[in-house]
């Protein structure tokens, strides 16, 4: 079963954890910058969001590679950066639309989330939870369990049936 | 290694900015932040100069943690000479800009002499220099962020600024970083405005590598991770409900002080106590607490996100304080409210929104303001100076708009930007300030907590809960319990809390850690990630190094046994309710033992024997 990273803003503390374990596992160095996963700070609304690369099915990136240097890999679902072939020209960087493939200065190549060989750093590192390595058809469950609680009544209301809610049973047994 | 190993030095006289080698026979010695900056402070400034004059510098310092993956490593300090007391100085921060300074390869940045024209300094790795700050000079701490967001392009700069208290010359303004974060205490802020200096914007993208046993220290940030999560302290506690866990526990204690501390309990603790801030309100069902923000590589994150109710009297048609921003903590909820009387949670919460907005500190403001309703109930101050606000106990009004005023230094903010010392001196009562040193209590009633006592009236920048937190063991019973009512060992306890909080704030790691972590917790991180060898024993001694130190500017400054000692009210008048009842701080039983304790005469100078086993002859 493929497994994907799982993300749930709303527990996110914005420490940077991630994208210190992130950096180091790919980099060797402690250094948000370098990460491929980067949390975002919305300051007024009081929140923090991680993001990181999708592993689209049929990848932006993949496909605009003039060089094939982005390649697939079978055991994870990770699109890859062979960066023996890429020659830095950044198409990629544009053709992704979600902005997670990015161009660094020190190896005139281009960076993306790999998922760690099926072994996420970032994950692992999370401390709240908000960074969850799944499997990948679970990843939207609970958004939309969430959506779909909002068009029912609340739990609460199950407590306590009303009495038309009684009636209704009692009307269909 | 973890040290950068680098210095940025800023003459501001000359306007030139120059790096040089960090002096690692020193770091060996004094490990990083609080204790290396002091010791760069204490070689390089006479401690009898004018705080506020160019003689004094000012130093941003990290440690070697800060920017790694270890939890809370993103902490930095400011270090001075405090224009507050006198004494030197060292105010720590969390948020980001610590880590951001380290990853642009810097150890720290010492500020000398002072600017001829506002300026501030951009860096950007290895590339500083010092910027015309005419278009910030004159804005508040979060205008000052806005702009140079804009000015730069970059919304990764981090920064850390002062706002228009301390250009006002309040005497207890902070320093200011990522909005809501504070290197508070002690008017470091009011410092680095003195030299004409608003801003340190800094971008660093060089990271942290230099790690001295990768794997190693990998494996032991992550068992001190696993220590902190199983704590109930630091793994429950504090990330549910902040330091403001501490209200209602304190309050029951006996030790909440309570109207400029006339009183050791307060009726109002749970209006404005962690519980509170989750309580759903009446205008929007919306609870104050918004969410949990952590410090850089913080797990713990006791850090709050909180708004003001919209329809509160103070924020109606003031957009721009209808977002979040940081939230009370324990210090600040204690200082704005039970000290000065006012229950008000909203009130408070938008007064600490004005202590980050324009830098300064809300527990010597909140307990300046509770010395100033002292007066006021006197009769000592009036309407004629508090520019008609009717200045009672009580009043949320006097508490939010006595903020404004000492934010723009304006009007009766003048008078209150003196901190409580010079406040009742100035209208003829010295006796009803609430300080040691110069600088105003935090949350703990030493009548109720004795040890307290002695740690307040011996710590190296005054009355403060950071430099020896007995709290701990007498109330919370951490590491071991003590009795809060006895004085009883507390000499020794006080002193071995002193020494490791030493180590802790030399290490770039956040204080809070301690609440689960002991220096031997510490000792396997450090001793991975630095060169030397890092024992929890060498940590100690790191510890107690730093305090004579800094005992020792304080004494060339000026400073003498005298002035270890507590307001009259703390060590004469019995607490008037709670299980410390009729009780006084019993301070005259633990000092000369502690002395003694520290290797000091009974002057409390460091004899020529301690001076020489901690190399400080
Ligand atoms: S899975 Fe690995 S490469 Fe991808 S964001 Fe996480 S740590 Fe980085
Ligand atoms: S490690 Fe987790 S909590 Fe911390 S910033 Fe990343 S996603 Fe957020
Ligand atoms: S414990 Fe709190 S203050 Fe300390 S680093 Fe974590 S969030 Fe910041």
């Amino acid at each position: 079963m493929l497994q994907a990273l799982k993300l749930e803003p709303e527990k996110c503390t914005g420490c940077l954890q991630c994208e210190m374990a992130c950096s180091y596992e790919n980099e060797g160095v402690f250094n948000p910058a370098k990460s491929r996963i980067k949390v975002f700070a919305f300051h007024d609304e009081g929140r923090f969001a991680p993001y990181t690369c999708t592993q689209c099915d049929q990848a932006w990136c993949m496909h605009a590679c003039p060089v094939e240097a982005i390649v697939v890999n079978a055991a994870t679902g990770a699109k890859e950066v062979l960066e023996s072939v890429c020659v830095g020209c950044k198409v990629c960087t544009i053709a992704c639309p979600f902005g997670t493939v990015n161009y660094s200065h020190d190896s005139g190549k281009v960076i993306k989330c790999d998922l760690c060989g099926g072994d996420p750093w970032c994950a692992k590192a999370c401390p709240t939870g908000a960074i969850t390595y799944v499997a990948s058809d679970d990843t939207g469950l609970e958004r939309m369990r969430a959506w779909a609680q909002q068009g029912l009544p609340s739990a609460a209301s199950f407590a306590a049936p009303t009495e038309k809610a009684v009636q209704t049973y009692n009307r269909a047994s | 290694m973890a040290w950068a190993n680098k210095v940025l030095r800023v003459n501001l006289s000359d306007g030139t900015v120059t790096d040089e080698p960090l002096n690692m026979d020193w770091a060996r010695q004094y490990l990083g932040q609080r204790g290396l900056a002091s010791k760069y402070l204490v070689e390089e400034i006479d401690p009898k100069c004018d705080p506020l004059g160019p003689e004094n510098k000012l130093i941003m310092t990290t440690g070697p943690l800060t920017g790694t993956m270890a939890s809370t490593g993103g902490r930095y300090s400011v270090v001075c000479k405090s224009p507050l007391t006198g004494a030197i100085a060292c105010s720590n921060s969390g948020g980001y800009i610590g880590a951001e300074l380290k990853n642009a390869g810097w150890d720290m940045v010492i500020f000398e002499g002072k600017s001829p024209r506002p300026v501030y300094l951009y860096i950007e790795n290895d590339h500083a220099e010092l910027l015309d700050a005419a278009a910030i000079w004159g804005k508040s701490a979060w205008e000052t962020d806005k702009i140079l967001h804009r000015t730069h392009q970059d919304p990764q700069l981090r920064i850390a600024c002062v706002g228009r208290s301390a250009e006002a010359g309040c005497f207890y303004a902070g320093v200011i970083n990522d909005l809501h974060r504070a290197a508070g205490r002690s008017g470091v802020g009011t410092v680095m405005a003195a030299k004409n200096l608003k801003a340190l914007a800094c971008r660093g993208t060089r990271g942290v590598g230099n790690i001295k046993d990768p794997l190693r220290f990998l494996q032991a940030t992550e068992e001190g991770k696993r220590v902190l999560r199983e704590n109930a302290v630091t793994g429950q506690g504090l990330p549910q409900y902040g330091t403001q866990v501490l209200m209602n526990v304190i309050n029951e204690a006996g030790a909440m002080p309570t109207r400029n501390m006339r009183e050791t309990q307060f009726e109002g603790a749970h209006s404005i106590s962690g519980e509170a801030m989750h309580e759903p309100r009446k205008s929007d069902g919306r609870p104050n607490l918004t969410a949990n923000a952590a410090c850089f590589a913080c797990t713990i994150a006791c850090g709050r996100i909180s708004t003001v109710d919209k329809e509160h009297y103070t924020i109606q048609n003031k957009p721009q304080y209808w977002g979040n921003s940081g939230g009370l903590e324990y210090e600040a909820a204690w200082a704005l409210g039970s000290d000065t009387g006012v229950d008000d949670l909203d009130a408070l919460t938008y007064a600490n929104f004005v202590c980050n907005e324009d830098g300064f500190d809300p527990i010597s403001f909140g307990a300046t303001v509770a010395a100033a309703m002292e007066l006021y109930d006197l009769g000592l101050i009036t309407q004629a100076q508090t520019d008609g606000i009717e200045f009672k106990f009580g009043s949320a009004e006097a508490l939010t708009q006595a903020a404004e005023l000492v934010a723009k230094g304006e009007g009766f903010g003048k008078d209150l930007g003196l901190g409580s010392k010079r406040l009742c001196e100035k209208y003829g009562r010295p006796e009803l300030s609430m300080t040691v040193k110069g600088q105003e209590f935090p949350a703990y009633d030493p009548r109720g907590i004795q040890g307290m006592g002695l740690a307040y009236a011996t710590a190296n920048r005054g009355a403060c809960h950071l430099r020896g937190y007995t709290v701990a063991s007498e109330i919370l019973g951490i590491p071991e319990k003590t009795d809060p009512l006895s004085t009883e060992g507390k000499p020794e306890l006080v002193k071995a809390f002193q020494d490791a909080t030493a180590a802790f704030d030399s290490s770039g790691l956040c204080l809070f850690t301690s609440f689960a972590w002991t220096l031997d917790d510490v000792a396997p991180q450090l001793d991975a990630a630095c060169e030397g060898e890092w024992s929890a024993e060498k940590l100690l001694e790191v510890g107690e190094r730093v305090w004579n130190l800094e005992r020792q500017f304080n004494l060339t400054a000026g400073l003498t046994s005298k002035d270890d000692t507590l307001p009259k009210r703390l060590l004469e008048e019995g607490a008037n309710v709670g299980p410390a009842q009729g009780k006084v701080n019993e301070l005259g039983k633990m000092l000369p033992h502690y002395y003694e304790v520290r290797g000091w005469d009974s002057d409390g100078v460091p004899t020529s024997e301690t001076r020489q086993r901690l190399g400080l002859a």
